[in-house]
């Protein structure tokens, strides 16, 4: 029997408080969920006691009956025999038009293009990548509701460093149809750097070299009393184990003098034979690979030194984001204290020993790569739910890729810089071209070439209802704001009329909020749920979020409000609560809505005397 | 203290050229503890609102005061002297021609040797002319004068890019 826990008087949250908050790694193989229990992070196990999810996700003929679907170990069973409807590697295509994804023919599935976004097509109809995420970031969802017997407060999702505004949408979205709600996106190689960081009490400039099943990650980070300042990223966000893989495929293809294979189920057992050698070699000299296909059986020795040549091209390329970063960084190689290897691409000793010599020191690989990115971004959201103390753990992270607006001639005025520490905001101004022209369309791209056609177009909108004026007399500012998720949003405003058009920026191969409520509609996480009663507990929980947000906020500053102020906001809350037992969800949404408008004024006061504390003991010199 | 208060007064600085770098990043980072959104991820929307807004201007405001060239533009700006750069390209003649003799250089430059030389020279002349930057703002309190000096400064900044473009170009 467990025991029951007392917390110290003053000392922690109160049980009810502690939130179920979990990290979770959606990989482009595999992927995890971990969460901190007992102040330690652990990656959590299935029933079977196995902590990865291989991220298949295998489609059934609903026609058939049964659940409609496999996820996992199940689904990766079912590869060899169904390789049509079978989906793995599906990150690849996240926040991607077809034409966008690499190598999209490879693939043993069907890629179809659906206004822009590429789109499975299965037995079971077509299916979004967003939705295929969906059901194995569910399925960890449900793993951990299931370990700690208790809903799930939210979580952090790992991304990859180089995830463009579209990619990071998409997993946003993916999260939302899985029902959970995001704490924050954060970098996978931060999310290393965490685990590693807190774990070692470490000071000093690192990097971090993300190998993952489908991407690469580098990152430069300054560590300083808790402080993770990333000072700049870069990467292939088409770069990772499965090429080596397919490098070696093709090897020993030509090896053999096979020009072509002949199917989708033969590629899929080529695939797991060229994984298996891969994975051997690692810890031998040879491999002898043994595949039969289409009743010809291959039989080819594979030296770690054939591996070696075969990869080399891609290992260099891997080196080569490594210079371009720590340029962008400012930090020669020798400044780096210590390298950090993730993903589980980097057991190849090709890979380790390439980065050791590029860096001249031995990488740091005390940690599961497989596992440290869900353990860090387990950490991160124990921090963010409040659970650990305050002021041990900060990020400050960066965007990856610069933003900018199409202007004249097909160039691209570059707005948000990359590497630029977010959440940031800048604008610039820009006028009109013709006489008398009162509209302006805004075309939003992100990249760092000089040609729009080359970078990657994220958005279009136009600003309506400008007074005609002499070309070149509208000052219109263009405004970029990137969240703390990296998400961008425009606003367009001319500054003499005041006409605005603003947007989220959510990229054609997004979903809107009304494909994402009909897909609600009838997915897995809702279809045994009456609506109803969700917009009810949702909005239950709002309110309870909010009173204990309230509540918390008038026990430290109190004093900032007259007496007046303070009877008005106890009025409120007490509506509230009432409210929260008894009424309807749209009345339970209006008290709330009641109650944040009622602090609006209290919470501005908070924040600034917050900031002015801030600084409070150190020296504030004479103005 | 409030959004509108300039850079100088949020991070508790005197309005003055000179600043002392590992300062100005340690209370950024002590700033940031207080406003970063991910320290108010359990609050209501409005605070969430507030910390995103404190959090973009103090990072805005670290960007313009760690950067030589932008912290002197804004002292100018601050001194009602703005800098102007699209409309005022008045430069002194002798400023010029350096310019135009750093670009033939840069023309004929062939080797990485050559541009690795020029990069280190332009980098010693961006040092003195920093140097007099200061001079300017902190000891004659000359804002006039600041301007053009940040309007040399910005061409020599363009110019050190042009060299490292080129030797991007050979290099790798």
């Amino acid at each position: 029997m467990a025991l029951l826990q007392i917390s110290e008087p003053g000392q922690s949250l109160d049980p009810h408080q502690r939130r179920v908050a979990v990290g979770i790694d959606l990989g482009t193989t595999h992927s995890l969920v971990a969460a901190v229990r007992h102040g330690v992070a652990e990656c959590l196990p299935d029933a079977q006691g196995r902590v990865i999810l291989p991220s298949v996700v295998r489609y059934t003929d609903p026609a058939q009956g049964g659940a409609g679907r496999q996820i996992g170990y199940e689904a990766l069973a079912a590869q060899v025999d169904d390789p049509a409807n079978t989906v793995s590697s599906v990150k690849r295509l996240m926040g991607r038009s077809r034409a966008q994804v690499v190598d999209v023919d490879k693939l043993p599935y069907r890629v179809l293009d659906d206004g822009g976004m590429a789109v499975i097509d299965t037995v079971a109809g077509r299916k979004t990548p967003m939705e295929v995420s969906a059901e194995i970031l569910a399925t960890l969802r449900f793993r951990a509701e299931d370990s700690f017997d208790d809903e799930l407060y939210g979580a952090v999702i790992t991304v990859p460093a180089y995830f463009d505004d579209a990619q990071r949408q998409a997993t946003k979205d993916a999260a939302q149809l899985a029902g959970i709600n995001v704490l924050r996106l954060i970098n996978e190689p931060t999310a290393a750097a965490i685990a590693y960081g807190l774990d070692n009490g470490s000071e000093g400039i690192y990097a971090v070299y993300d190998l993952g099943g489908g991407t690469f990650d580098i990152s430069i980070l300054r560590l300083t009393q808790g402080v993770f300042e990333v000072l700049a990223t870069g990467g292939d966000s088409a770069l990772g184990g499965d090429d080596y893989d397919q490098a070696l495929a093709g090897w020993v293809l030509r090896q053999q003098g096979v020009d072509a294979v002949p199917d989708a189920s033969a590629r899929a057992v080529l695939q797991r034979e060229v994984r298996r050698i891969k994975e051997t070699l690692s810890g031998a000299d040879s491999a002898v690979f043994q595949v039969s296909l289409g009743g010809q059986t291959i039989e080819q020795t594979v030296t770690a030194a054939d591996f070696e040549t075969c990869t080399a091209e891609l290992t260099a390329r891997t080196l080569s984001a490594v210079r371009k970063v720590l340029r962008d960084a400012g930090v020669r190689r020798d400044e780096v204290q210590g390298v950090v290897l993730v993903g589980g691409s980097t057991r190849m000793p090709v890979v380790r020993r390439a980065v050791g010599e590029f860096f001249g020191r031995d990488p740091l690989v005390n940690l599961n790569p497989d596992e440290v990115v869900a353990l860090g971004a387990a950490i991160q959201a124990n921090a963010l739910a409040g659970n650990s103390r305050a002021g041990d753990l900060l990020l400050l992270d960066v965007i990856p890729l610069s933003l900018g607006i199409e202007t004249m001639g097909g160039l691209v005025e570059r707005i948000v810089p990359r590497n630029s520490t977010i959440p940031t905001a800048r604008a610039q101004d820009f006028t009109t071209y013709q006489d008398g022209q009162t509209a302006l369309a805004l075309h939003v791209v992100q990249g760092e070439r000089d040609l729009v056609a080359d970078c990657r177009s994220l958005a279009r909108f136009t600003l309506r209802g400008i007074p005609p004026m002499a070309a070149g007399a509208a000052r219109i500012r263009v405004t970029f704001t990137v969240d703390a998720d990296g998400l961008l949003s425009v606003s367009a405003r001319e500054q003499g009329s005041g006409v605005e058009a603003r947007i989220e920026v959510k990229p054609a191969y997004g979903l809107s909020d009304e494909q994402i409520a009909a897909m609600l509609q009838d997915s897995f996480a809702t279809a045994q749920q009456d609506m109803q009663a969700r917009a009810l507990v949702e909005a239950r929980v709002d309110a309870d979020r909010m009173l204990v947000a309230t509540r918390s906020a008038l026990a430290a500053d109190g004093d900032l409000l007259s007496a007046a102020e303070r009877e008005a906001i106890d009025a409120l809350m007490q509506g509230l609560a009432q409210v929260a037992k008894e009424g309807t969800a749209s009345e339970v949404e209006a008290a709330t809505e009641a109650l944040a408008k009622g602090t609006e004024a209290f919470a501005a006061r908070r924040m600034n005397r917050g900031i002015q504390h801030a600084l409070a003991g150190r020296k504030i010199e004479e103005i | 203290m409030n959004l509108q208060s300039n850079d100088f007064e949020i991070f508790g600085l005197a309005p003055a050229f000179a600043l002392d770098r590992a300062q100005l990043d340690e209370r950024w980072k002590a700033l940031q503890r207080e406003a970063h959104p991910d320290r108010h991820v359990a609050a209501d929307a409005r605070t969430q609102r507030q910390a995103m807004q404190w959090s973009v201007r103090i990072n805005e405001a670290y960007q313009r005061l760690k950067d030589p060239i932008r912290r002197a533009a804004y002292l100018c700006e601050l001194h009602g002297v703005p800098v102007d750069a699209e409309r005022n390209t008045h430069m002194p003649p002798a400023f010029l021609m350096q310019q135009l003799q750093w670009r033939e250089a840069l023309e004929e430059a062939s080797s990485l040797d050559a541009l690795e030389d020029m990069a280190d020279d332009v980098a010693g002349a961006r040092a003195r002319m920093i140097e007099q930057a200061r001079c300017l703002a902190d000891e004659q309190h000359d804002f006039g004068g600041l301007a053009g000096q940040v309007r040399a400064l910005m061409f020599v900044e363009r110019f050190s890019r042009d060299i490292e473009k080129r030797i991007d170009q050979l290099g790798q």
